[in-house]
């Protein structure tokens, strides 16, 4: 009896408790687009950062509601390839050198190509991209969970 | 005045019946042979205790000024360091206290190790301990992050990265380790109420546990060559032993209060003098220049995760740590009999020089991080190689460093370290070797640079390689 009314005491405050701690992992993808800017401001032939808030941030996310990606534009047509900035080993920001045409990643050297495949280092994948579309002339991308090579690749 | 205290001290003796309760902790008996120089080394776990106290107060005492919303903890860090009156001294000795506290675990379970101690009657103590040793971990990295600066935010990127290497579950860590889909308004205050909470209550816990075995099973005598841990006997000579033992306080203890001492002082100094960690650029995800790294006792991990053959992350990430404490946790159920004198088990020294060994390579390593390439950002070669070239070969010099060759190959003593040296490379490779090896690249690490250079540029660059010839 004792150890039955203990255990649904338990119950009784742990199923709200687990609940409540877990629920924010099961939220949807949102299938949100967001614009990042202009066509024109996307020349042929480079790699550009742009830089957008997340559309629906917590109030107090302040900096971290931000987030940075990779835009190429290959040629003058209006084809894209939105890289994240996730090195695909562990995650740290790659940068691009745009005078060697790579993308080096500062923590264990990933390299990648401008086209977001391997060139070099321990990455097991490509760059993550992103879907994109264009509409009303702005280069609209599409919001997104952070990118693992583990069990959660998208 | 020695009278009141007696006085005061009777009173609350007789109304808590101290005497039997704290005082016969106090003073239960220890093997006598601690009175002995060999007492000195029975002190690693009293130091770690006071750290671990020493933490709490300074972590209690950074909570009443620290904010733990995204927003602001940066600037509320920045305040403590900069401006609140001590704000940096204690900062500081939470810092060098948490190191502290990480160093001070090792030697003290280092130490139980080679003296055998972990052995019958003790295994509990030693599993308790692995435990602790864990959580300690645990609050190191979580305090790391609580840091709030650039490499805060990517260090919880990469360590979101390396829980979805777990097998079937790997996407719900991550997203447990974030708190969501990404790093943002939910990450912080639940590494905040982890690092406050959670685990110092598991610590509570777990130290409770820790202490009543260690008073309760009895501080392992120094252990004696050829005199065998043994289930059947051992608890009839230990209770002899005791007969003939002195108590913990005050014959045992001054040593433990004075190495305690000793390690609070050593952090406080280096608190007043060195003051708290700088901290880096804020956490804007936007800020793509970064060069993240853990703390110094975390660099050895750092370096390993860059040396794993490709194809074994997954297995190495998630299947080592998990082996390690896999191995120390058991160790006592594996191995709780037999010989305790260190001059008796080799592969106990081997094990722990080998640890030692390689973990001090590994944090070398890390440190030096040669596997990065280097930022070639107003970089320039040595005045030396660029001296005397003409005007092509000189063209070729100036692509080196502005098309990043620089950040991965050394010339002359500058440079990155990731490649080859390239000081003598025109006698190395041929003309042809050197054009193939820029345009298509080679093994895992070299990239081609086809559509990185123009003709006339890898002819330039060509003629500079070449005029880099030995004696």
């Amino acid at each position: 009896m004792t150890i039955g009314l203990t255990a649904a005491m338990a119950g009784l405050v742990g199923v709200p408790i687990v609940g409540y701690l877990i629920a924010p992992l099961f939220e949807r993808e949102q299938d949100t687009y967001v614009a990042v800017g202009d066509l024109a401001h996307f020349a042929g032939g480079t790699t550009t950062l742009v830089k957008f808030e997340d559309p629906s941030p917590l109030a107090w996310a302040g900096q971290t509601a931000n987030t940075a990606l990779w835009v190429r534009r290959a040629g003058d047509e209006p084809v894209f390839q939105v890289f994240n900035v996730n090195c695909t080993h562990l995650g740290c920001p790659v940068d691009w050198r745009s005078d060697a045409h790579l993308f080096l990643c500062p923590c264990h050297g990933g390299v990648y190509y401008a086209d977001g495949t391997v060139a070099g280092g321990p990455p097991p994948r490509p760059l993550f991209q992103r879907e994109w579309r264009v509409d009303g002339g702005k280069l609209m991308v599409k919001t997104q969970r952070l990118p693992t090579s583990g069990g959660g690749a998208p | 005045m020695r009278r009141i205290w007696r006085a005061i001290g009777q009173w609350f003796g007789l109304r808590f019946e101290l005497e039997d309760s704290v005082g016969a902790v106090l003073t239960h008996p220890v093997p006598a042979a601690l009175e002995g120089p060999v007492g000195w080394w029975y002190v690693f776990g009293a130091a770690t205790l006071a750290m671990f106290v020493v933490q709490v107060v300074t972590g209690v005492g950074l909570a009443m000024t620290y904010v733990p919303a995204p927003n602001s903890a940066y600037d509320s860090l920045q305040f403590i360091s900069q401006q609140a009156t001590l704000g940096s001294v204690l900062r500081g000795i939470h810092y060098f206290g948490a190191g502290a506290m990480v160093v001070l675990v090792l030697i003290h379970m280092t130490q139980v190790f080679l003296f055998g101690a972990y052995k019958f009657p003790r295994e509990a103590n030693w599993m308790s301990g692995s435990l602790l040793l864990l959580a300690t971990l645990a609050m190191a990295f979580t305090g790391q992050l609580l840091r709030w600066d650039q490499d805060a935010f990517w260090s919880i990127v990469v360590a979101a990265e390396q829980a979805a290497r777990a097998p079937v579950i790997g996407g719900f860590l991550a997203s447990l380790v974030v708190a969501g889909q990404n790093v943002g308004g939910a990450t912080l205050t639940r590494f905040y109420a982890t690092h406050v909470f959670l685990i110092p209550a598991a610590i509570f816990g777990l130290l409770a546990i820790h202490l009543y075995l260690v008073v309760k099973r009895g501080i392992s005598e120094p252990p004696v060559p050829g005199q065998r841990a043994d289930r059947r006997t051992y608890l009839a000579q230990y209770r002899a032993l005791l007969a003939r033992g002195i108590p913990f306080y005050p014959d045992a203890a001054v040593r433990d209060a004075a190495v305690a001492f000793v390690a609070v002082v050593v952090v406080v100094v280096l608190a007043v003098v060195a003051g708290a960690p700088m901290l880096g650029k804020p956490p804007d995800p936007t800020i793509i220049v970064a060069d993240p790294r853990p703390d110094w006792y975390f660099i050895g991990y750092f370096a390993l995760l860059a040396i794993i053959p490709n194809g074994l992350e997954s297995l190495v990430i998630i299947g080592l740590p998990a082996l390690a404490f896999a191995f120390l946790f058991v160790l006592p159920l594996v191995r709780p009999g037999g010989e305790r004198h260190v001059s008796r088990r080799p592969m106990a020294i081997a094990a722990v020089g080998l640890g030692v060994v390689v973990y001090t390579a590994l944090t070398i390593a890390g440190t030096a991080a040669s596997w990065v390439p280097v930022s070639t950002e107003g970089a320039v070669l040595p005045p030396a190689v660029t001296a005397g070239l003409g005007a092509p070969e000189s063209l070729g010099a100036r692509l080196f460093v502005r098309k990043d060759c620089f950040a991965c190959h050394q010339i002359a003593g500058a440079g990155g370290r990731r490649g080859p040296d390239l000081s003598v490379a025109g006698s190395r490779l041929s003309h042809d070797q050197l054009v193939l090896t820029i345009l298509n690249g080679k093994g895992q690490s070299m990239p081609s640079f086809a559509d990185a250079l123009t003709p006339e540029e890898l002819a330039e660059l060509v003629a500079f390689l070449e005029t880099r010839r030995g004696r």
